[in-house]
């Protein structure tokens, strides 16, 4: 898909710098000329609108940053001094926030979307590591992010969560310790979280251009999962699909604000406006909503140490799925066994997440006898199986629907690929 | 096979619908069934509630004389200022009543150019004054007990239910309800519903109130009828004070909400009418492109 940098410089500072730096024609050809499939759908928009929420939360964060003091002493209360005295502070907080979670959403469904529409298979298995590596990131700067306010929620969350390292053999209580800066969560951990929390964003935006440079070389999957071949399947990044993104966006944020301005607090813990007290436990602690399923994935296998590998293990094995999955046909649309067990497992990670925030012996959804422990146990079971057992096996056996023999045949029909496939080959002898 | 495997996916998609919706609501029963017998914690139609609540003045400033006079006498508030008591969206007292107010108290100050400390009355800039010196002080004074700081009481209690996603609900609904049932639900006595559901059930040195978890709290009952003499004439029933009190402190916690709210129409109108003008363009250039 090389071969689409149609961008000639008009003026002559235009051309003296194409001459220097060609950095305007790399721009034109990844947002402006690249050739998309012209069937993508709606759940396409998303890596936009995760792209518009990553620069959404550096922007707030970084003016928050300026009202913010890390110190144990002053961190809590210095938030509440953004929430009351600095100008528009509650909406940069509020912003940041929900913005965190939204962020996460945006990402979720993105993933979800390349999970069912088989985008990680050749050639975009370096797209989808990349992903994968920012996502991880993500998770990292969530978690250090919702330690700075320094309420109870997160001090005891990052108690909880650095105390994990602690079942890396050999090294664990160093690793631990290192993360600390001492003995157990305090001011150093509080410093050393709120450096790492400004460093990993812009980490972020650096794979991101890694991202959007490997989706460039390949181009983008679509819901047909066959390649664009010819011209007549493709049109245009702008302004089809900047239009597209922009407008999926300006919905998303409707939702995003209706959170900031109607119902800010919703996705937070009423724990963590205590201040941090390393001698008060709460009675639940409980992570942020996007790391449920993986919380519940821990406490459902018996071990601690088995069940830190296996909650670190949920993340890693999404980095392998290129190479786990056996079929030939990308997308789930051709795929109807897979599209089941696709199904079983989104749902199976919403109940994940559900497990993740009640309390494991109590009865699950009140019935007598089964606990959501052991409710938990089978839906950790499923959701290794489907990586391990459903991906490499439907493969094998699945019997596929056929594929079409393009996009634009699928599309226009066949008489109207061909028409298409004329007309454009007029305007290019026009020209 | 294609029919079929049609109809198992929208089977298993409806399935984790209702699993879904059936999760939330027996939640959300789980969360208020108790003991058999226990009264029902009542849920109050607040007027700051909602997308267009906003506080009632008066309200909030009798909720203010309810705290000064009765709560502040255990209870910190170290995160709102006097000056916060005539911004817009609060009770909004008269800068002259605010200066008043704060005049009331002392704070120390220096040091001087002798480098003396001194005491001078509290301005509206200086916080509201903290009933103890530090929290082993105020233990001490209060039984081991430690009475929490009320600033951000309102936001750090209760919990965010799925009802709260609608109707900007807010999430502070949850905190309101559960002060306000806890100011009413104190007993002299323990109830019948907890010695016939618990034999060995022991008060102690507690307090006894139908809405505190365990039931065993060590703040004894701090309203009473009457227990301030309101200056606009309301008649101070326990209700009523607690009803004032609580918004007070909601404000407390969240004294923005009212600009946050106002500002928040105008985004989310501005924002559809936006998101109607990019649906109206996107389909103008997508008009004769199948897709």
């Amino acid at each position: 898909m090389s071969g689409h940098a149609t961008y000639v410089p008009k003026s002559d500072a235009g051309k003296w710098l194409e001459k220097r730096l060609p950095i305007i024609s790399l721009m034109h050809s990844a947002a402006v000329s690249m050739p998309n499939p012209r069937n993508l759908n709606y759940w396409w928009v998303f890596g936009g609108i995760a792209m518009f929420m990553l620069i959404v939360q550096i922007v707030t964060g970084i003016v928050l940053a300026m009202h913010y003091t890390p110190q144990a002493d002053m961190a809590f209360n210095s938030v509440e001094h953004i929430m009351r005295d600095v100008n528009w502070g509650w909406l940069l907080r509020y912003t940041h926030a929900n913005g965190a979670s939204m962020f996460f959403i945006a990402v979720y469904i993105h993933i979800l979307r390349g999970m069912y529409y088989g985008s990680y298979k050749a050639p975009r298995e370096v797209l989808w590591l990349l992903g994968m590596l920012i996502y991880f990131l993500m998770m990292a700067t969530g978690f250090m992010g919702y330690v700075l306010p320094w309420g109870q929620m997160s001090f005891w969350g990052a108690t909880v969560i650095t105390n994990f390292f602690e079942v890396v053999p050999f090294i664990g209580d160093d690793i631990r310790i290192l993360l600390w800066g001492g003995f157990a969560v305090d001011n150093p951990t509080l410093n050393r979280f709120f450096s790492l929390h400004y460093l990993l964003p812009f980490v972020i935006v650096a794979v991101v251009v890694l991202h959007i440079w490997a989706l460039h070389v390949p181009g983008s999957n679509n819901p047909l999962g066959v390649e664009a071949k010819t011209k007549q399947d493709t049109l245009s990044f702008h302004p089809y699909f900047t239009m597209k993104d922009l407008y999926g966006i300006v919905l998303f944020a409707i939702i995003l604000f209706y959170f900031v301005f109607f119902n800010p607090n919703f996705m937070g813990h009423p724990d963590n406006y205590i201040p941090a007290n390393p001698l008060v436990t709460p009675a639940h602690i409980v992570p942020e909503w996007y790391y449920l399923p993986f919380y519940a994935i821990l406490r459902a296998i018996p071990d601690k140490a088995m069940g830190v590998a296996g909650m670190f293990g949920a993340i890693l094995i999404m980095f392998v799925v290129p190479w786990l999955d056996t079929s030939k046909v990308r997308s789930a649309k051709f795929r109807p066994a897979y599209r089941i067990f696709f199904w079983i497992f989104v749902f199976n990670g919403l109940l994940l997440g559900y497990f993740g925030q009640v309390s494991t012996t109590d009865n699950f959804l009140g019935i007598d006898g089964i606990t959501n422990l052991i409710v938990s146990r089978f839906s950790t079971f499923y959701y290794f199986a489907f990586f391990v057992v459903v991906l490499p096996l439907l493969g094998l056996i699945e019997k596929t629907k056929p594929l079409p023999n393009s996009i634009s045949e699928a599309v226009l029909g066949e008489e109207g690929a061909a028409e298409e496939a004329a007309d454009l080959a007029a305007v290019d002898a026009k020209a | 096979m294609n029919n079929l495997s049609q109809n198992i996916t929208s089977v298993i998609r409806k399935t984790a619908l209702a699993l879904l919706i059936a999760t939330s609501v027996t939640g959300a029963a789980f969360a208020a069934s108790k003991v058999e017998g226990a009264p029902e914690a009542e849920h109050v139609d607040w007027s700051w509630a909602g997308v267009f609540g906003t506080f009632d003045r008066a309200q909030l400033q009798r909720g203010y004389q309810v705290y000064k006079e009765v709560c502040a006498s255990c209870h910190s508030m170290d995160l709102v200022k006097f000056r916060n008591l005539s911004d817009a969206g609060g009770p909004e007292f008269s800068e002259a009543a605010v200066k008043a107010l704060a005049a009331e108290y002392e704070i120390e100050d220096g040091p001087d150019v002798e480098g003396e400390m001194f005491m001078r009355p509290r301005l509206p800039k200086d916080a509201m004054p903290a009933p103890f010196a530090n929290n082993n002080a105020a233990k001490a004074s209060n039984g081991g007990a430690l009475p929490p700081d009320l600033s951000l009481i309102a936001k750090a209690r209760g919990h965010y239910s799925f009802k709260d996603l609608f109707m900007g609900r807010d999430g502070l609904t949850g905190g309101s309800n559960y002060i306000y049932n806890l100011l009413v639900g104190y007993e002299d006595e323990v109830p019948e519903y907890i010695t016939n559901a618990d034999a060995h059930f022991e008060l102690g040195d507690s307090n006894f109130n139908n809405f505190f978890d365990g039931y065993k709290i060590a703040m004894s009952q701090p309203l009473y009828e009457d227990s301030v003499t309101y200056t606009d004439g309301t008649v101070a029933t326990l209700e009523q004070q607690s009803l004032d009190v609580t918004s007070f402190l909601i404000w407390a916690a969240e004294p923005k909400m009212e600009e946050r709210k106002s500002i928040g129409i105008k985004v989310l109108l501005y924002l559809i009418i936006l998101a109607g003008l990019m649906y109206a363009v996107k389909r103008r250039i997508w008009e004769n492109i199948k897709h």
